[in-house]
């Protein structure tokens, strides 16, 4: 997974996803313009990040989770 | 083997929808799906750490900043493992100074390859061929490309058929033979006797009435 290391920690990439989440960003195109990552590299990271719980997805939409917010920089 | 060949000569065509699929790649696990709204050039190549396929991935990946302006994304795609990938890619940077950018699809199981008919049995058996698909922001194929293994690429060649492409979207027009960007467009053969009739009054730059061009 590009997005979260083995141990389930968000990698640089995935860093970045999720600091897009925090500023406001929520649907893949708005983290993608925030993050400055390529949007199919977002769609993916977003895949392996709900996966391992740090993301949560309603309706189309993301959020940080519980766990993904304690690796906020 | 049977079976194999059955579906070896199904091959997508220009203007059909792309083959879906989900792969190992360099960048991670990615699906068709994920490049959905940008263009996407899906190229296969041989194999890892052999001649003419470093140079095109150099190549590629100088151009690189050349498809992301035209919104355009690179994918390409062998038959070898994402560790031969990395290997390869360190290596290339390490030599030339290169950064292979874009992320390579590791297609051990040969799946992708095959929906994209991109081993040619009478080329090689094992290996894909030089393949080039373009697909459009609603991922229907809108050309394809094939390069026998010891012909490297154009890549100029790829950045003008999407221009080309794109400036066909945008005005409805259609390209000449060796067509740059800035030059002039073909307008489209009337379909009518009446619309032939007309089309040398509507101040194009026309050989004939089927034959006219403009600038946009």
């Amino acid at each position: 997974m590009a997005c979260v290391t083995p141990e389930g920690k968000p990698t640089e990439s995935g860093k970045k996803i999720l600091n897009a989440l925090k500023s406001g960003a929520a649907s893949p195109e708005e983290i993608a313009k925030t993050s400055g990552l390529p949007l199919f590299r977002v769609r993916s990271g977003l895949r392996d990040m709900v996966q391992a719980d740090l993301v949560k997805e309603e309706e189309g939409k993301y959020k940080l989770t519980e766990k993904g917010e304690q690796f906020i920089e | 083997m049977e079976e194999l060949r059955e579906e070896i000569i199904s091959f997508p065509r220009v203007g059909e929808m792309a083959p879906s699929f989900e792969a190992v790649t360099t960048h991670g696990t990615l699906r068709l799906e994920d490049f959905k709204g940008s263009w996407l050039v899906l190229f296969s190549h041989p194999a890892d750490f052999t001649p003419v396929c470093t140079t095109e991935f150099i190549a590629f990946s100088q151009a690189y900043p050349e498809f992301q302006k035209r919104g355009a994304e690179l994918l390409g795609l062998s038959v070898d493992s994402v560790s031969s990938h990395i290997a390869w890619a360190r290596n290339i940077q390490e030599k030339t100074g290169v950064k292979v950018p874009f992320p390579i699809i590791a297609d051990l199981s040969k799946e992708v390859s095959i929906k994209y008919g991109m081993i040619h049995p009478g080329e090689s058996k094992t290996e894909t061929i030089r393949c080039v698909f373009i697909i459009d922001p609603d991922q229907v194929i809108r050309a394809i490309l094939y390069y026998p293994l010891t012909t490297g690429r154009n890549i100029s060649e790829i950045l003008r058929i999407i221009d080309a492409l794109q400036t066909t979207d945008k005005y409805g027009v259609a390209t000449p033979a060796n067509w740059q960007p800035g030059e002039k467009v073909i307008v489209p053969a009337p379909t009518t006797v009446e619309g032939a009739e007309e089309r040398l009054k509507e101040g194009y730059e026309c050989v004939d009435w089927y034959l006219c061009k403009k600038s946009v």
